[in-house]
């Protein structure tokens, strides 16, 4: 996961991001980015909404042109790869489809453009489970069917490179867990798999490794194991005297690591970068009363609002509309 | 190119939308073609000269009333074949079909080049069947008003079959002018606008004065009306002549290629979010 190939390496199936910078007049959506992804991996592209996903996937695409920079796959720009759709399958975020076209006609009006013929239109329809609604037009479908469809395009053409830009997105429960083993049955092949989310905790199950951006920087980029690594133990403690139970945050120095910054009456404290043993440790040797010692296990969400820089309620407050119920 | 050209032409067949255009064009110029033939067969001076006030008045020979007829469907019919055409491109946008279109064809010249010869297909289909209905009903009127057809006449028959040609080159020139304008609503609105009241209004007033008459040969109805040889504008009175047949296509054409060579600069350079 770092910007720089060996030179000797293969750049077959290799996503390279490289200095990229994309402005949108005085915002810059894209800044300075850099990373690459590999192939036999699935790699979650991460990040809140508007953290310039979308539009470095579209730069990648050759949908956006960019301000600097490059953005290549398997060394070559996109509009520059013959047959594109052979050597990458693509689903942007608006899965876009023309309401009056069936599924099957949607496919097959590609096709052409793929080398492929009908038949492997009505496989792939199979395969993402759309066979019985193939003559439907897709202005009924549900969002959920919408995404299987943009996924059955973008494997048409059987492309060694995946990107898809939230495909959970409207998934339901049943079809997440099928999208998971799915993505990673195509890494197994040996396939580059890139997949966005703005939650970790979507496709945390999913991915071998993590690109985090915000604010059209990266601010994290590994595998997950080593995202993991970057947990920090977090302990809540809880003592009927209170005064004794701030003497003691005081005394070991952890006045600056701890919520709330003055104990209250509820004699609660949650501190956090510190193990339970060591504060049980402590407040056995103070001779301190502790009803509460508990570590509290840090969600790899919580790691990645983090680094994105965001609180948990303003990830909450987000709307998500294209997923939404009518109410 | 070969490809995009199949993928644009399954694109056309597989919505409704060109069939609905299709039987509308069919009603509505089988309607023209009726009530003209009807209408011009009772008093045929009585719609002549009567806009240009007490000019000369422009009496017509029955060959001509009948290539008017049989040519009606490129003088007040054009417009569906542009909208056919000019929905091709702006439903790509506004279904936003157009980041698919682009992912499997990046080339945005051939994706253009494809989608205007491709339309020469579904123009060809509209020509076809628009100027069927028009000679239908109108020789059918013609023969019930016991008057003679002139199917059988072969500079009345060129005409009609070059209004197959006019009417195929206008889908090619709407397919242009959604690749400039991409907003469905806006495109239709400004054809709408255009064919049925600017173009018609333009050619009467530019007709009227001397160092205008030459101008108004140049708009795209008339140089549309100018393939077929005919003009329900021109013979009736109402505005200045037509350019040759040839001048004509060439310049309707050059219409389509001007739009295309500035959407190609424009609308299809920008960022497509």
């Amino acid at each position: 996961m770092t910007a720089h190939a060996a030179p000797d390496e293969s750049t077959d199936g290799v996503i390279v991001i490289d200095h990229l910078v994309k402005t949108f007049g005085p915002v810059r959506a894209v800044d300075d980015l850099s990373f690459t992804v590999r192939p036999g991996r699935v790699t979650g592209f991460l990040g809140p909404n508007g953290a310039g996903k979308t539009t470095t996937l579209r730069i990648l695409l050759g949908l956006v042109t960019q301000t600097a920079g490059t953005a290549t796959i398997g060394g070559a720009t996109y509009p520059h790869v013959p047959q594109p759709m052979r050597a990458v399958g693509a689903a942007l975020e608006a899965a876009s489809f023309h309401p009056g076209r069936s599924a099957l006609d949607h496919l097959r009006v590609y096709a052409p453009q793929v080398g492929v013929n009908d038949a492997r239109c009505r496989e792939v329809l199979g395969f993402v489970g759309l066979d019985p609604v193939a003559g439907r037009r897709a202005g009924g479908f549900s969002l959920g069917m919408r995404q299987r469809l943009a996924l059955a395009t973008t494997l048409l053409g059987d492309p060694p490179v995946l990107l898809l830009d939230e495909p959970a997105n409207g998934l339901d429960p049943e079809g997440i867990a099928w999208l998971r083993l799915l993505l990673r049955h195509l890494a197994a092949e040996g396939r580059t798999v890139l997949v966005s989310s703005h939650v970790l905790s979507e496709v945390e199950q999913t991915v071998d490794d993590v690109v985090i951006i915000a604010r059209g920087r990266l601010v994290h980029a590994s595998s997950l194991a080593e995202l993991e690594a970057l947990a920090e133990p977090s302990v809540r403690v809880t003592s009927p005297d209170v005064a004794g139970l701030q003497r003691l945050i005081m005394a070991a120095g952890w006045a600056d690591q701890v919520e709330p910054a003055v104990v209250g009456q509820e004699g609660v404290a949650v501190i956090h970068r510190v193990t339970a043993p060591e504060i049980g440790a402590r407040a056995f040797a103070a001779g301190l009363e502790l009803h509460e010692l508990v570590p509290r296990d840090v969600g790899l969400e919580d790691i990645f609002l983090r680094l994105v820089g965001e609180d948990a309620g303003a990830q909450v407050a987000q709307p998500h509309l294209e997923g939404g119920v009518a109410r | 190119m070969n490809a995009a050209l199949r993928t644009e032409y399954r694109k056309l067949v597989t919505t409704r939308i060109w069939w609905i255009l299709l039987l509308s064009m069919a009603a509505y110029m089988a309607f023209l073609a009726g009530i003209m033939a009807f209408a011009l067969t009772q008093e045929p001076a009585s719609m002549s000269g009567g806009l240009t006030g007490g000019g000369p008045v422009t009496v017509m020979t029955p060959e001509a009333v009948a290539r008017i007829i049989y040519t009606l469907a490129t003088s007040l019919g054009y417009v569906f074949p542009v909208i056919v055409g000019a929905m091709a491109m702006t439903s790509e946008f506004r279904h936003q079909t157009i980041t698919p279109t682009l992912l499997a064809e990046p080339r945005r010249t051939v994706f253009l080049t494809a989608k205007m010869l491709s339309s020469v297909v579904v123009g060809l289909v509209f020509g076809v069947v628009g100027t069927v209905a028009t000679v239908g009903a109108g020789a059918g009127v013609l023969a019930l008003m016991g008057k003679p057809t002139y199917l059988t006449d072969p500079i009345v028959m060129r005409s009609a079959a070059l209004s197959v040609l006019a009417l195929t080159v206008w889908t090619v020139v709407g397919v242009g002018f959604g690749a400039l304008v991409t907003n469905q609503v806006a495109v239709i609105v400004i054809v709408l606008a255009f064919t049925q009241f600017m173009e018609p209004v333009l050619r009467i007033v530019l007709g009227l004065f001397d160092w205008s008459r030459g101008i108004s040969k140049f708009l795209p109805g008339a140089a549309g009306e100018a393939i077929t040889g005919s003009s329900f504008y021109a013979d009736s009175g109402m505005s200045a002549g037509l350019l040759s047949s040839g001048l004509g296509l060439a310049v309707l054409l050059g219409y389509a290629i001007v739009f295309a060579l500035v959407a190609r600069v424009t609308t299809l350079r920008h960022d497509i979010t």
